[in-house]
C-alpha cells in the first residue's frame, strides 16, 4: 500500500470517508423516498442558520466533545473504550448527587463541586473494567459493553427507589435549586448579543475547550501522556522502557472515565436540572465516531463534535419538519464509524492510486 | 414456588431463550474463525425488520423468515468485507453496523407502512404458530413429566426446535466434520491453516455468512416468534446478552445451550417479580435481575469462575504475505 502524506493522511483520509458516509445516507434518503439536497437544506437551516440553530449544536457538540476525548485518551493507549455511555450515566448520578447535597448559593461554586462528582463516578465506573484488563486480562470492549448495561439498570434501580420524589411517578430526581443554574449563552453578557433567545448551550461549553487544550497538553506535553502513547504503540516496547502496563491502562481509563463523567456537567446540570433516566442519550457512544472522525487529536475532536452537533441538531429539525424520521442520524453516525474505524484501509487504498505517480516522481 | 408457576416460567424461558441461543451459536462461528462480532445485535434487528415487513406484506412468515436471513446476511457481508477484506477494526465495524442497523430499520419501517416506525401486527400464518409435539396430551397423565413435556417443551413455534436441534448439530460440524477443525484452527493459527493450502479468507467469509443465516433465524423468532412485528430497538440488547452468553460458554455449544438458558432464566423471572417475592421472601428489584447476565459475564471474565479464554487469533486481521 503506499504510503500516503501526512496532510492527506490527516486530513483527506476523515474527508473522504465523510464524504462517503454522506453519499449512502443521501440513497437512504433517496431510497425512502424523500430529497436529499431538501434534507440537507432543512439541517443546515435548522442546525447553523441561526443563533438559535447554534446554540442546539454547540450545546450537542459541547457534549460530544468531552465523550470524544474519553474515547480519544483511551485511543492513544490502545484500549477501545465503548462504555462511555455508562460512565456519563454514572458521572450525572455524581453531579445530581452533588447538587441534590447542598443549597448551592452560587452556580460558580456548584460547579466545580459537580465536575469533581461527575469525574469521579465516571472515573470510578470505568476502573473496574480497567482493572480487570490490566490485571485479569479481559478485554476491555466486552467489559465496558456489560458496564454499560449494568449502568442502565442501576440508574434506573436509583432513580425510582432512592432518588424519585415521593410524589412524582416519572423515574427522574427532584429539581435542582436555582443556585446550580448554569448560565447559558443568552445570560452570558456579551454573547447575550448574539444569543437573543433562550439556548441550551452553557458556560460547560467553556470547560469542554478546556478540556481539549488540558487533554493535549497531558498526550504531548507531559511524561505521562508519552508513556501512555508508547504503551498504546507497542506494549513490549513501553514495558523495555520501563512503563508499567498496569499503571498506564488504569491511569489512562480513569481520565477516559472522567472525562465521560464530565459530560454530565452539560447535560444534567445545564440543561434538564434534574437526573433523567438515560440522561446521555447516547452521547458516550457517539465520542466513539467523534474520536474516530477527529484522528484521536484534540484539534480533530472539536471539529468532530460540531459537526456531530450540526447533525444531531440538524437530524431533530428533519424530525420536526419532514417526513424523514430522526433514527437517520444514527445511520449516519454508524456510516462515520463504519467508513472512518472500518473500513479506513480502503479509503486509503483509494486514496494510494491518486498519490503512487508522484511517489515514484520522488 | 408451586410446580405450575415453575412449569410456566420455564415455558418462558423457552421461549425467551431461543433468540439468545440462536445468535449465540452465531457468533460461535464467526468468533471461533477468528473475527470478532458485536454486531449480533444490528443482524437480528435487521432480520427482524425484514421479516416483519415481509410477513405483514405476504402474510406467510416462511417468506418473512427468508427475507429475515437475507437482511442479516447483507450485514454480515459487510462486516466482512470490513474484517477480511480490508482488515478493518472488527469491533469497530461492530458498533458501526449496529447503529447504522438501529436507524435503518427504522427508516425502511416507516417508510412502508407509515406506523411510526413498525411493522403491521402480524397474525395468523403470518407468524410462528405452536406446534403441539406428538403425544403431548396422551403423556400429560404421568406425574411431574408428563406436566413438563406439555407445558414447556411441546407448543412453541418451530424455530424453537431449530434453535435447540442447531445445537449438536453444531457441535457435530464443530468436532466431527472437516469444515469444523479447520474453522477451529483458523481462529487459533491461521497462519497454519494457510500453510496447510486452504484459503483462510474463504474460511473466514463462510463463517461469517453462518453467523448471518443464524443471526437472520434469531431475529426472524423475534418478530413472529416471541412478538407479532418489528418495533424500533425490538431486540433490546438481545445481541449483547447472547454475546456475554457465548464468553459465559467459552465459546462451545453445548455450555452456549446452558448459559442461554440460564440467561433466558433470568428474562422470565424478571417478568414475574411477584413470584420471586413470594419464592424466597426478598423483593429482589427487577433493574437486579435484567443487569444480571451482565454481570456474571464480568465475573467470568474476570476469571473468578473458570478461565474464559477467546479463540487466539480472534480480532486480529489476516496478513497473508508483506
Amino acid at each position: 500500500m503506499t504510503k500516503l502524506p501526512r496532510w492527506a493522511d490527516v486530513v483527506l483520509v476523515p474527508l473522504i470517508s465523510l464524504l462517503l458516509a454522506g453519499i449512502i445516507s443521501a440513497l437512504v434518503i433517496l431510497a425512502i423516498g424523500q430529497s436529499p439536497s431538501e434534507a440537507l437544506k432543512v439541517m443546515v437551516d435548522g442546525a447553523v442558520g441561526s443563533p438559535y440553530g447554534w446554540g442546539y449544536t454547540l450545546y450537542y457538540a459541547t457534549s460530544f466533545i468531552f465523550t470524544g476525548l474519553a474515547v480519544t485518551v483511551a485511543f492513544h493507549a490502545s484500549l477501545f473504550n465503548i462504555g462511555g455511555e455508562g460512565q456519563a450515566q454514572l458521572g450525572g448520578l455524581g453531579v445530581a448527587l452533588v447538587c441534590l447535597a447542598l443549597p448551592w448559593p452560587h452556580w460558580t461554586l456548584a460547579l466545580p463541586a459537580a465536575m469533581i462528582g461527575g469525574a469521579l463516578f465516571g472515573a470510578a465506573w470505568a476502573a473496574i473494567p480497567a482493572y480487570l484488563q490490566a490485571k485479569r486480562g479481559s478485554h476491555i470492549v466486552i467489559t465496558t459493553i456489560m458496564f454499560n448495561y449494568i449502568a442502565a439498570a442501576l440508574l434506573i434501580y436509583i432513580l425510582v427507589e432512592h432518588l424519585r420524589p415521593p410524589s412524582s411517578m416519572d423515574p427522574a430526581s427532584a429539581r435542582f435549586g436555582a443556585g446550580t443554574d448554569l448560565p447559558t449563552l443568552h445570560e452570558i453578557p456579551g454573547l447575550s448579543l448574539i444569543f437573543t433567545k433562550q439556548v441550551p448551550a452553557n458556560v460547560t461549553l467553556f470547560v469542554a475547550l478546556l478540556a481539549c487544550w488540558l487533554v493535549w497538553l497531558l498526550l504531548w506535553r507531559t511524561r505521562l501522556g508519552y508513556e501512555i502513547r508508547a504503551f498504546g504503540k507497542s506494549e513490549p516496547a513501553a514495558l523495555y522502557a520501563g512503563i508499567k502496563p498496569v499503571r498506564v491502562t488504569m491511569i489512562a481509563m480513569l481520565i477516559s472515565g472522567a472525562l465521560a463523567g464530565l459530560m454530565s456537567i452539560n447535560n444534567v446540570m445545564g440543561e434538564s436540572g434534574r437526573l433523567l433516566q438515560n440522561s446521555s442519550e447516547g452521547a458516550g457512544f457517539i465520542g466513539i465516531a467523534v474520536a474516530l472522525m477527529g484522528r484521536n487529536h484534540p484539534l480533530g475532536v472539536f471539529l468532530a463534535a460540531i459537526l456531530f452537533g450540526f447533525l444531531y441538531q440538524g437530524g431533530a429539525e428533519l424530525g420536526l419538519w419532514t417526513s424523514i424520521p430522526i433514527e437517520l442520524r444514527t445511520v449516519v453516525q454508524g456510516l462515520v464509524i463504519l467508513f472512518t474505524g472500518a473500513l479506513d484501509h480502503m479509503v486509503r487504498m483509494m486514496l494510494g492510486l491518486f498519490f503512487r505517480p508522484k511517489a515514484r516522481a520522488a | 414456588m408451586d410446580y405450575a408457576t415453575l412449569l410456566q416460567i420455564l415455558d418462558s424461558t423457552m421461549r425467551l431463550a431461543t433468540p439468545l441461543l440462536l445468535a449465540c451459536l452465531a457468533g460461535l462461528y464467526s468468533e471461533r474463525s477468528g473475527i470478532f462480532d458485536i454486531g449480533l445485535e444490528g443482524k437480528m434487528l435487521a432480520a427482524a425488520m425484514c421479516t416483519g415487513a415481509v410477513a405483514a406484506l405476504t402474510g406467510n412468515v416462511w417468506i418473512g423468515l427468508l427475507a429475515g436471513i437475507a437482511g442479516s446476511m447483507v450485514f454480515a457481508v459487510i462486516h466482512g468485507v470490513a474484517s477480511i477484506t480490508f482488515r478493518g477494526n472488527q469491533l469497530i465495524s461492530g458498533v458501526a453496523l449496529n447503529f447504522v442497523a438501529s436507524g435503518i430499520t427504522v427508516l425502511a419501517a416507516q417508510s412502508l407502512f407509515k406506523q411510526g416506525g413498525r411493522t403491521p401486527p402480524l397474525s395468523g400464518t403470518a407468524r410462528f404458530n405452536p406446534i403441539e409435539l406428538p403425544f403431548a396430551e396422551a403423556l400429560s397423565g404421568i406425574p411431574i413429566l408428563g406436566p413438563f413435556y406439555r407445558e414447556v417443551l411441546s407448543g412453541h413455534g418451530a424455530l424453537v426446535y431449530v434453535a435447540l436441534l442447531a445445537v449438536p448439530v453444531t457441535w457435530w460440524v464443530l468436532y466431527r466434520t472437516r469444515f469444523g477443525l479447520r474453522l477451529r484452527a483458523v481462529g487459533e493459527n491461521p497462519a497454519s491453516v494457510d500453510t496447510a493450502g486452504i484459503s483462510v479468507v474463504r474460511l473466514r467469509y463462510t463463517a461469517v455468512m453462518i453467523t448471518g443465516l443464524l443471526c437472520g433465524i434469531a431475529g426472524a423468532y423475534m418478530a413472529a416468534g416471541l412478538q407479532a412485528g418489528f418495533g424500533k430497538e425490538m431486540t433490546a440488547g438481545r445481541g449483547y446478552i447472547a454475546l456475554a452468553a457465548l464468553i459465559f460458554a467459552k465459546w462451545r455449544p453445548w455450555y452456549a445451550l446452558m448459559a442461554t438458558l440460564l440467561f433466558g432464566f433470568f428474562q422470565a423471572l424478571a417478568l414475574r417479580p411477584d413470584v420471586i417475592k413470594k419464592s424466597i421472601g426478598i423483593d429482589v428489584p427487577v433493574p437486579m435481575l435484567d443487569a444480571l447476565p451482565y454481570i456474571l459475564t464480568v465475573v467470568v471474565l474476570a476469571g473468578f469462575i473458570g478461565r474464559a479464554i477467546p479463540p487466539r487469533a480472534g480480532g486480529e486481521p489476516y496478513v497473508k504475505e508483506r
